[in-house]
């Protein structure tokens, strides 16, 4: 978790990923962010987030993206 | 002769009075709809002293806009529709330079608009207006078609954005050449990706209106998410886009062609940026039948001033060209000495004809820079545009784009001047010198800064001052900036180490 949110920083250092839920909603990560992240997090932790993934509610929080990645890490 | 936009609709609603003409897939408007809405704005506008002049729209994107553009145009006047969401500070200024007569806003944007110290009437207030036509005439009668129909902002390299001013004129000769080289018709159905507050957007605009095509202007964020905007497109059977490299790439990138193709795509137009030969390819893959352009052109010229059909393959290591001028344009490839460019001679491309546009709203200095007397005659007046995009001509007689002359950039889609991004930053307290530069590759502004603020600091404070997409991607805090033996700031040095780090 600690790893997904320093990637996470590096996008948006203001931003605080422990509470924030709306990253998606609330504007936060544009579409360039969410291709950076996507190639960041399959590097960062040998996942493979396939495209049907890429949904509003796996990106709103950096505890919904982790969850998305422990789900992938598993399968 | 036509000399009025609006002609397009007024031939088109009598036709396809029923028809969609725009649609954001949960809100529409029929030709009907939308002139009657233009007129009643129109009249309300000419009612009320705000005819032939400036009228700024703040509203989102929505058929309603688009409804309130040609209303302003009804009125005689042009319009300026600034993004909304930008930062109050360069909104001002934008507001500052066009000076507009009144702000027509929607519910969304109604407490911005109050705040701006001007005139302000709610769309939906004044939609259904009664039609005054005797006066919408009056406003038509004194009408040329040199009078501008809307100024759009760039960046600029001091920090102040240019206001682009085209006339009528110029969008009708883009109209009309434009679906010449590329071929709409009445079963177009498009699929808009840029925000209506840039000249980008008349792509689908124009052909919508003079055919009675369908547009459909895509919601932003599904531009975030490639599978559900695969969705929305074969829900709609969009069959025509003009996008953005980027957004091409976002599906092609992330594998989506293979598993929910767009398959009513017929034709797609690209421009913009360059587009990176494995995505290219993706796409021409998934899609056989369909056709492809690569569009070229500043919005000093109107849009677009270039194309080339993909129907040649390319070499491997071979750009893809921008191609030839749409007939009436001209493009001049002038090499350093003020001479015509050889053949495979690199020059800096210059535009001539009835697409150059005005010149910069409330700018003569600007103006003077880039609109210039044509350097190849001096025996009358003849304003081109110099765009200071460097080209050469390819063995097949087809533009290619080499470079920038300066530190202008192309970032997902957006034309950014490094120099605003760095003016704007060092206004902040706390700031000493600042310096970006670009990993195009990578597509990442990467700023440098001295002072004593930290960066999350400045990043929060560039928020308010910059529109979202000239946020720097990284920034990084110096002791010192490093100079060259001249003194000037050392971007080579500085380009060469962001791009080390982002390894």
């Amino acid at each position: 978790m600690e790893q997904l949110i320093e990637l996470l920083e590096e996008l948006h250092p203001e931003i605080d990923y422990e509470t924030e839920e709306g990253l998606v909603d609330n504007g936060i990560l544009d579409s360039l962010d969410i291709v950076t992240l996507i190639t960041d997090i399959n590097d960062a932790f040998d996942v493979s987030i396939p495209a049907e993934e890429i949904l509003p509610e796996n990106f709103n929080s950096a505890r919904a993206l982790w969850e998305l990645i422990e789900r992938l890490d598993t399968v | 002769m036509q000399t009025n936009i609006l002609e397009y609709l007024e031939q088109t609603v009598p036709r396809l009075p029923d028809k969609v003409a725009f649609s954001d897939g949960t809100d529409h408007m029929t030709f009907a709809e939308l002139s009657e809405s233009a007129r009643s704005i129109g009249s309300y506008l000419l009612e009320h002293g705000h005819g032939r002049g400036c009228v700024a729209v703040l509203m989102d994107k929505h058929p309603t806009q688009l409804a309130t553009f040609f209303g302003v145009l009804y009125a005689g006047g042009f319009y300026v529709a600034p993004d909304a969401a930008m930062p109050p500070k360069r909104l001002q200024m934008i507001l500052d330079t066009v000076q507009p007569r009144m702000v027509i806003c929607d519910k969304k944007n109604m407490a911005l608009a109050s705040s701006l110290g001007l005139d302000v009437a709610l769309y939906d207030d004044i939609c259904c207006y009664p039609i005054n036509d005797a006066l919408i005439a009056c406003a038509r009668e004194v009408h040329v078609d040199t009078d501008p129909a809307y100024v759009v902002f760039t960046s600029g390299s001091t920090g102040v954005p240019k206001g682009v001013a085209a006339c009528h004129r110029s969008v009708i000769d883009y109209t009309e050449t434009l679906c010449e080289a590329i071929g709409f018709d009445e079963h177009t159905v498009f699929g808009n990706q840029t925000p209506l507050y840039f000249d980008a957007p008349l792509k689908e605009i124009m052909p919508t209106i003079k055919y009675g095509a369908t547009a459909y202007l895509i919601p932003k964020q599904l531009f975030m998410f490639p599978v559900k905007l695969c969705d929305y497109l074969n829900e709609h059977k969009i069959n025509t886009v003009c996008w953005v490299v980027s957004a091409l790439t976002m599906i092609s990138s992330l594998g989506v062609l293979e598993k929910n193709p767009p398959k009513y795509l017929e034709t797609v137009c690209f421009g913009s940026e360059v587009f990176p030969k494995k995505q290219y390819d993706l796409w021409r893959a998934a899609l056989p039948d369909a056709r492809f352009f690569n569009l070229y052109g500043p919005t000093e010229a109107t849009g677009m001033s270039c194309y080339w059909p993909a129907t040649r393959e390319l070499a491997e290591d071979e750009p893809i060209p921008v191609g030839r001028p749409f007939r009436n344009t001209r493009i001049l490839l002038i090499n350093e000495q003020g001479k015509r460019a050889e053949q495979g001679e690199v020059g800096e491309i210059y535009i001539s004809g009835t697409c150059v546009t005005l010149g910069y709203y409330n700018n003569p200095e600007k103006t003077a820079e880039a609109f210039l007397q044509n350097p190849l005659q001096s025996a009358y007046p003849e304003t081109v545009y110099r765009t200071g995009d460097l080209g050469r001509y390819n063995d097949y007689g087809e533009l290619v784009f080499v470079s920038r002359k300066d530190s202008q950039i192309k970032h997902m889609g957006h034309r950014i001047e490094l120099g605003e991004i760095e003016a704007a930053a060092a206004t902040v307290d706390g700031v000493g010198r600042v310096c970006c530069v670009y990993l195009a590759e990578q597509k990442k502004i990467v700023m440098y800064f001295v002072g004593e603020i930290e960066t999350a600091a400045l990043t929060k404070e560039l928020r308010l001052l910059l529109p979202r997409y000239m946020l720097p991607n990284v920034t990084h805090k110096l002791d010192t900036m490093p100079l060259t033996v001249n003194g000037k700031l050392d971007r080579r040095l500085l380009l060469e180490q962001a791009t080390q780090n982002d390894k």
